[in-house]
Parts: structure tokens; C-alpha cells; sequence
């Protein structure tokens, strides 16, 4: 693939490659089976490259050997990492030793797992310029400690780096992590999805000082991660994974407005659009993870555009540019479609039929506690008959007590009432009526959780059957197979257990419980927060349209504002246990009246 | 936000397993498994073995177990090939009738044992608060004291009964197959499966029974070996010292006490019923063992998270 320096102009002229990596190669360790496949990339100094796919795509194995690190169970079995001209996979071991965290260096997801919880900060990022020897003297790398904590918009006194990463926040625990990886001045940073653990507003910040350290410095940068909208902001130039494929490289600019490769089309229009203009559009399946890859190019059974030819071999590596490289067989017919054709606009006129008319469940004066705390103070919310309210709010707001509340699961003290169809709630959905248990159902956020593991999918649809209804065995299958095709899924999926199932299937046999019970009210709390953005479409897409076909009722907690038009009607935003805004979609969005929501507003990041 | 966007080292481990077909009951991948190790397959050996020597025994047995052949601690000799007790019977023969009561009554103590200990633990912790307190510090009284002097404080104020002995083996077990129980029905109830039963109204000794008691079988599995381990010795103990079987009873424990006098003229009445005692724990722990590992890999390769 073309490394050589260019004079692009959409790249930031001929600035110097730092890092090419060529037809890198990784495998399961005993199987041999493909993570990684031919991934071919290149960094120039100051340049952030965004590698961005779903869930086992092979980014973060494919990052994390750009270190020569090979993680358990993986091996490296061909290709070559260039860092400044010299060839890091041939390095013995002590000289990867002072090339990693001097010449390149590893931003983890997770700062505070990666933080040695018994050490002083100030004392772990002395080890980091001590191991490497940093100008020579004590009194320079004090010096350069200072400057560190300065970068990161951290402050550098004694008190601080005294403390323990215990003590600082999460954004402040990634801070040190990247000024960590920062010390050395080094030419080459990975950062490995780490904004992933942060509420959106700390997110931007971070985003924002590695975008300058790296252009400040002349780094470059590989940014991994699943979320197209920070790699929009973020990346100068794109590389689409895809089960452990580049499938297409290119400048932001490029990928976005022109993209050559039909995954990232789909990609693109299955991000959730804060303006709502756009309809919400998934990819139907799911990722293959390695091992299950069909032959030929892995998108093929996702893809519209497959021919014969596609799940035969692999397409070579062509292009409109030498920087703008596809891995597509049709590309030229896939690019000669302008983008706006995927593009399908949201239809408004869905939503005229949810006129605010009964009140289906009130909540009023309600003060929650988790032990002696205050957790959730003097909330007021109704929710509609048809209608679809979402709960928006950063981690610690109090939108899942709420929802738990509700739903009577909240195990802890409440004062206030909770009202379904004007009638006083029990605070523990074991002492409401059987008829109240059933009408209001909870999807849990994480399938992986809530789907018991020892029992078959059958037996798990059984469960609210057997409770709310007395039926024969065949009318039970019925049902149950009526609840799949409900959420799309196949009856024969009723003899698997849950961890035969991926993540949206698993998501979609949660939400086929709850309908079993066949509720009015529907309580989703940050259902599509585990799953990859094109199965998260799918999944809203499909709550949607069970709101709106079965009239039901629907409370939707998210973290994520961009995610409210593509499904609700009513907004309420949540701050610090508080209600701050509560109103129409449209109106709350467009002509924000509380300083957190514009705050928030101006931090979700957009493509 | 997500977490699921990059692949956890034990799924790389594990990928193979996923979404391969038909998944077959646990407990036959969970054997299947385990007796694909080395040591499981020599525990079911020593077991089996065991087990068939104290059934089978009886019947091959060149006397009968009352019956005296010689002098007192005489040598072996032809047809008395291990030599004679301390009565004079045949040392073979009783070898061969004494290995019944111990299994018979090391397994149902074991069993009382588990099913007491597995219901206290599933309910300490599921319901935690109050009740969890209150059951969990008698279960401290009773661990307080050590099993055989739990045994031998009842045994003596009822007498040598053998259903008593069991009984108090069992109750000996429960509180400590109840901690582990306890520890994982603890983090299996945190899940949200648990939740969305208990938000259907499902009872909640339906809960602990239909959904959580399934996801603790890993350590049950493994405690019941373990536990049958202790049983057998706790059990020749008890006999040993007397209160088992009583004489003129053939019984392992109850053999090396007999015949420990004559130990330096005589070992064989005492040596063999030790050795037979000692493998067959051996057996046990080994079997105990290879389940244990084989879980912890079932866990890690398709585990419910």
C-alpha cells in the first residue's frame, strides 16, 4: 500500500510518515484461525487516524501489536510494523522495552484498571520518565512532571500528585493516563477506545487534549474505537475495520461524504442523528466473530450490494486514491451512488398519532434513597398513553433509580407516589397486583445479565407466561413463538441458551419477554448501551415499531441525547437527581432552556 | 456506554465454543470434560475399584468374617494370605466385608449434608438482612466446633447409633457447603435475571430454586467430592474410636483399633484397612478435583457474561 510521503492536501501536506504498518496478520494462537487479516495502514507526524468497528473486529488486538504486544491466545503471524524506519516486530525484548512507553505508547479503555491503585499518581508518572531515563536529571523530569500535568489541564501541585487514583474522578484517572502516555514525548500513541467509561461532557474534554497534544507534539496517533461520532470529530483520516479487515481508508472527509465501501454506508447511517432529521437504520446480523468468518469478503452476508463473486475472494485493495483505499469488488458502483440515496429521512407523520391524551403512570413528589443517601429529589413525570418519554442524563444522574422506581425494583427507601392509571403503586413490585406487574415491563440494560445462562431461551419466555396467564402447552409455544416474531427472531432459536446468542439477539429475547407479558407500559433502561451502533439501530428501529403497532407506552433511559429523536416524543433530562428539562423532543432539543442541556447538547459528539 | 466493542482475552480463549450448534446439558460437557484429565480418570479408577472390592467382597470372601482360622496375629501363611487378627480370624476376609458400611455411610452423610447445607446457603443469600444474619451466626456455632467433636459430643450422650453418626456428619458438613453456596448465590442474586423474576412476581422460593440454584452447580459439584472425602474419614474415625459398627462387626475403622496392639507382630489387620481408607480418599479428592477444574473451564469458555 502507497506509505510514501504525499502532498495530499486533504492530509496536512507532505508531512513525514511515522508509522506504516503492512499486511499485518493475527491468529488464534492454537487454531490459527484469522483476528486480524492483512491490515495495512500509515500515520503522518500530527495525524490522528480513527480504526473504528464493532465488537470483535479485531481493532484492539490489531492496535495493541502495534507495541509488539501479542495478547493471550493471539499471535502475530505476519506483516510489518514501521515506527520512524525501524521494524518494530523484529526487536528483541529489551529493546521493545525502551521503544514502549518512549517511541510509542498505549492509552488503555479503562485509566482506572490500568492505575496501580497502590501508588501515588505523582509517584507513577516519576517511574515512567525514570524508566526511560528522561533528560538525564531528577530536577529536569520534576520539571517535565509539572509540564505533563499542565498538558492534561491537570493541576501539578504536591497535594495532587500525592493522591491516589482512587481519589481523582474518572476523567481526571484518564488524564494521567495520557499524560502518562505523553512523558516520553513519543512518536507513536495508541489510544485504545478511552473515552469509552466517560460521561459525554468529560468526553469532550479529553477528545479535545489529545487533539491538541497530538498536533502540538507532531504524534501520531491511532485512536481506536466502536463510535463513528468521536472519530468524527477527532480523526483527520478513517480506517474501517471489519471482522478483522481494513475495508476502507480515508480522509474524514472522504468516508464520510463519499464512501466507497457498503459497510460503511451502513455504518453511517445506523448512528443515531441528534438533529433527527434522519431515520434510524441498522444492519440486519450481527459481526461474525473470528472463527465464524465466512470465506470470501465477511460483509457479504450483511451486504446489499453482494454478488456471487463476494463470497468467493476477497477483494484486492483498489481505491479512488492511493490514500483512499476500498476493499470492495463493486466499490465503483458503490461510489458512484451519491450518499444521500441511504440516507432515509425520518417520517414525521409516525409521530402526529401520539397526542398527549391519558395519563398512564405519575410520578409526583418522589424522593428516593439508596440507604440514608438522597439519590433521586422531588421528581414530577407523567407518562402518556402511546407515548414515548425518554429519560436522558449522565451516569449518576438518577434516570435508572427512576425507571427502577417504577418498575418496582428500586430495594431501597421512597417517598412520594407513584400512580398507575390514578392508582398509588407499591414501592416493591411484589406487593402490586398481579395485573400491575404484568402491564408495566422493565428491559434490563445489559442482555448479558439478564438473560439467566443455565436456562434455554424457551424456558426464559416461559417464565412471565406461567406467572401471568394459565395456558395449555400449545398455546404457551404460540405465544412464545408469537413473542419472536414479534422481535424478529426465529421460533427455532426456543432450544439455544442464551450464550449461542450475540449481543442484539440476546437484547432481542429480553424485549420478546417483556412482550410475553403483553404490558401497556414498556420501561427500557439503556437497552442498546451494550450492543455495536448498527445493531443498536436495529434494536430502536424495532422498539419503535412495537410502540407504535401495539400502542404501547414507553419510558426510555439513555445516556445517549442523540438517540431521543429516533424514538421518543417527550424528553425529561436528568441532572444530579434532579429533573432539569422536561418538554417535546423538538422543543427541548432545538431550543434548549436549562444551561445542562445546552451544556450537554454542545458535548454529543456529531457526525 | 458499551463495553462490549473489544474482545476480552478469555473470549479469544473461548471463541470456539460459541454458537456451535446444539448445546448439550452442562453436567454431560462438565464430565466429558473432566474425564478428559488424567487425574479424574485415575480418581474414578481408585473409586471404582474400591467400590467394587467392598460390594463384591463378600461373596469371594474365603471365610466368613466371624469365623477363627488361626491363632491370634499369626503370619501370613497359605490360605491366610494376609495372616490372622487379633482373635485369630482372617485378615483378608475382613477386609473385604469392611469396606461397606463406610461408603454407604460417608455417601449419605455427604448427601444430608449437602442438601441441608445447599438449601441454608441458597437462602442466606438470597435473602440477606435479618434472616441472612441470624441463620449464618448459628451456622458460626456449629463450625465452631470441629466435626469429629461435634460427632463424638451426641454420639456419647445417644450411643453408637449409625443413623446418628450420619446424621451428625451431615449437620457437621452444612454450614461449611452452606458458606460456599452462600458466596455464590450472593453474586449470582445481584444479576438481572434474578430482577426480571422478581419483577414478574415469581415466588421467591421459586427464584431460589428455578433460577439461581442451577448457576451454583460448579461448586456444588465440587463440594460433594470433597465433602464425601471428609465423610470417609470423619467416618473410619468415628468407628475407630468405637462408635461405629460395633464388635464383632467387620468394619475398617473399627479394625485398625482392634488390632493396633499387635501392630509389630501383626501389621497387616491395621495396614490394610489404612492404606484401602487412605486411597479411597485419594480417589475421592481426585475426582473432587478434576470437576472443579473442568467447571472452572466450562465457566471460562461459555460463561454467562
Amino acid at each position: 500500500m502507497a506509505t510514501a510521503m504525499t502532498t495530499d492536501p486533504t492530509t496536512g501536506a507532505g508531512r513525514e510518515v511515522v508509522l506504516t504498518v503492512e499486511g499485518l496478520t493475527i491468529v488464534l494462537d492454537p487454531s490459527g484461525r484469522n483476528i486480524d487479516d492483512e491490515v495495512s495502514l500509515w500515520i503522518r507526524e500530527g495525524e490522528v487516524l480513527g480504526l473504528v468497528g464493532e465488537s470483535a473486529s479485531g481493532k484492539t488486538t490489531a492496535a495493541t501489536s502495534l507495541l509488539a504486544h501479542q495478547r493471550r491466545g493471539a499471535k502475530i503471524s505476519g506483516g510489518r510494523i514501521t515506527i520512524d524506519g525501524r521494524d518494530v516486530l523484529s526487536l528483541a525484548d529489551d529493546e521493545l522495552r525502551t521503544i514502549r512507553g518512549g517511541l510509542i505508547s498505549y492509552v488503555p479503555q479503562d485509566s482506572s484498571a490500568s492505575l496501580n491503585p497502590a501508588l501515588r499518581i505523582g509517584t507513577q508518572l516519576m517511574e515512567i520518565l525514570e524508566a526511560h531515563d528522561f533528560g538525564g536529571s531528577g530536577s529536569e523530569r520534576e520539571k517535565r512532571l509539572a509540564e505533563m500535568m499542565s498538558e492534561v489541564l491537570l493541576p501539578s501541585d504536591h497535594a495532587f500528585l500525592r493522591r491516589y487514583p482512587h481519589q481523582l474522578s474518572g476523567g481526571q484517572q484518564q488524564r494521567v493516563a495520557i499524560a502518562m502516555a505523553f512523558a516520553n514525548r513519543p512518536r507513536v500513541i495508541v489510544l485504545d477506545e478511552p473515552t469509552t467509561a466517560l460521561d459525554v461532557t468529560t468526553q469532550a474534554h479529553v477528545l479535545d487534549t489529545i487533539r491538541d497534544l497530538t498536533r502540538q507534539y507532531g504524534v501520531a496517533a491511532l485512536y481506536v474505537t466502536h463510535d463513528l461520532a468521536v472519530v468524527a470529530n477527532l480523526a483527520d483520516r478513517i480506517a474501517v475495520m471489519y471482522a478483522g479487515r481494513i475495508v476502507e481508508i480515508g480522509t474524514k472527509q472522504e468516508l464520510f461524504e463519499a464512501g466507497q465501501h457498503p459497510y460503511t454506508r451502513k455504518l453511517l447511517s445506523s448512528i443515531p442523528d441528534i438533529t433527527g432529521e434522519r431515520a434510524l437504520k441498522g444492519i440486519p446480523g450481527w459481526a461474525p466473530r473470528p472463527g465464524q468468518r465466512p470465506p470470501g469478503c465477511a460483509f457479504t452476508p450483511r451486504c446489499d450490494w453482494a454478488i456471487e463473486k463476494c463470497s468467493e475472494e476477497f477483494p484486492p485493495v483498489d481505491g479512488p486514491t492511493s490514500e483512499h483505499r476500498v476493499r470492495c469488488w463493486r466499490w465503483k458502483e458503490v461510489g458512484a451512488q451519491p450518499v444521500e440515496t441511504d440516507v432515509v429521512l425520518r417520517d414525521r407523520s409516525l409521530d402526529a398519532c401520539a397526542v398527549a391524551e391519558k395519563t398512564v403512570i405519575s410520578v409526583r413528589d418522589l424522593f428516593a434513597f439508596y440507604q440514608h443517601k438522597e439519590t433521586l429529589h422531588d421528581i414530577d413525570v407523567t407518562l402518556c398513553e402511546r407515548r414515548c418519554l425518554s429519560l436522558v442524563g449522565e451516569s449518576g444522574s438518577g434516570k435508572t433509580t427512576l425507571a427502577r422506581c417504577i418498575a418496582g425494583l428500586h430495594q431501597h427507601k421512597i417517598v412520594g407516589d407513584i400512580e398507575f392509571m390514578g392508582k398509588p403503586l407499591a414501592r416493591d413490585a411484589r406487593d402490586r397486583p398481579r395485573a400491575t406487574r404484568q402491564a408495566i415491563q422493565y428491559i434490563f440494560q445489559s442482555p448479558y445479565s439478564s438473560l439467566n445462562p443455565r436456562k434455554t431461551i424457551r424456558q426464559i419466555l416461559a417464565a412471565p407466561l406461567k406467572v401471568f396467564f394459565e395456558l395449555s402447552r400449545d398455546e404457551m409455544e404460540a405465544r412464545m413463538e408469537k413473542a419472536l416474531e414479534q422481535v424478529a427472531l426465529d421460533a427455532t432459536l426456543l432450544n439455544r441458551y442464551p450464550d449461542q446468542l450475540s449481543g442484539g439477539e440476546r437484547q432481542r429475547v429480553a424485549i420478546a419477554r417483556g412482550l410475553a407479558a403483553e404490558p401497556t407500559v414498556l420501561v427500557c433502561d439503556e437497552v442498546t448501551s451494550w450492543l455495536d451502533v448498527s445493531v443498536q439501530a436495529a434494536i430502536i428501529d424495532l422498539l419503535a415499531d412495537l410502540q407504535r403497532e401495539m400502542g404501547l407506552s414507553m419510558l426510555f433511559v439513555t445516556h445517549n441525547l442523540a438517540l431521543v429523536r429516533s424514538i421518543s416524543q417527550e424528553v425529561a433530562v436528568m441532572n444530579e437527581g434532579r429533573i432539569v428539562e422536561h418538554g417535546g423532543v423538538d422543543a427541548v432539543l432545538e431550543d434548549p432552556q436549562a444551561d445542562y442541556t445546552k451544556k450537554l447538547l454542545s458535548d454529543t459528539p456529531t457526525i | 456506554m458499551s463495553d462490549v466493542t473489544t474482545i476480552t482475552d478469555s473470549e479469544l480463549v473461548g471463541l470456539e465454543t460459541v454458537h456451535a450448534g446444539r448445546r448439550r446439558a452442562e453436567w454431560i460437557m462438565t464430565v466429558q470434560e473432566a474425564w478428559g484429565m488424567g487425574r479424574t480418570k485415575i480418581g474414578v479408577g481408585i473409586f471404582a475399584a474400591i467400590v467394587a472390592l467392598a460390594v463384591v467382597g463378600p461373596w469371594v470372601a474365603p471365610y466368613s468374617p466371624t469365623e477363627f482360622v488361626g491363632l491370634p496375629f499369626s503370619p501370613p501363611s497359605s490360605g491366610v494370605w494376609l495372616g490372622t487378627d487379633y482373635i485369630g480370624r482372617d485378615v483378608v476376609t475382613r477386609v473385604l466385608y469392611g469396606g461397606r458400611t463406610v461408603i454407604t455411610l460417608a455417601l449419605a452423610a455427604t448427601l444430608i449434608g449437602l442438601g441441608a447445607g445447599v438449601t441454608l446457603g441458597l437462602i442466606t443469600g438470597y435473602a440477606r438482612r435479618w434472616l441472612d444474619e441470624t441463620l449464618m451466626r448459628i451456622l458460626d456455632v456449629v463450625l465452631a466446633f470441629p466435626q469429629i467433636v461435634l460427632a463424638l459430643l451426641f454420639v456419647s450422650i445417644v450411643g453408637p447409633k449409625l443413623w446418628l453418626i450420619v446424621l451428625m456428619v451431615g449437620i457437621g458438613h452444612a454450614p461449611r457447603i452452606a458458606r460456599v453456596i452462600r458466596a455464590a448465590t450472593l453474586e449470582v442474586a445481584q444479576r438481572d435475571f434474578v430482577r426480571a423474576a422478581e419483577a414478574f412476581g415469581v415466588s421467591r422460593l421459586k427464584i431460589i430454586f428455578s433460577e439461581i440454584l442451577p448457576s451454583t452447580t460448579s461448586p456444588l459439584l465440587v463440594e460433594f467430592g470433597l465433602r464425601l472425602t471428609y465423610s470417609i474419614g470423619l467416618i473410619a474415625g468415628l468407628s475407630f474410636l468405637g462408635f461405629g459398627l460395633q464388635p464383632p462387626a467387620a468394619d475398617w475403622g473399627l479394625m485398625i483399633n482392634e488390632n493396633r496392639i499387635g501392630i509389630t507382630v501383626q501389621p497387616w489387620p491395621v495396614f490394610m484397612p489404612v492404606l484401602l481408607i487412605g486411597i479411597l480418599t485419594i480417589g475421592t479428592n481426585l475426582i473432587a478435583d478434576g470437576m472443579g477444574r473442568a467447571l472452572i473451564g466450562i465457566e471460562r469458555d461459555t460463561g454467562g457474561t
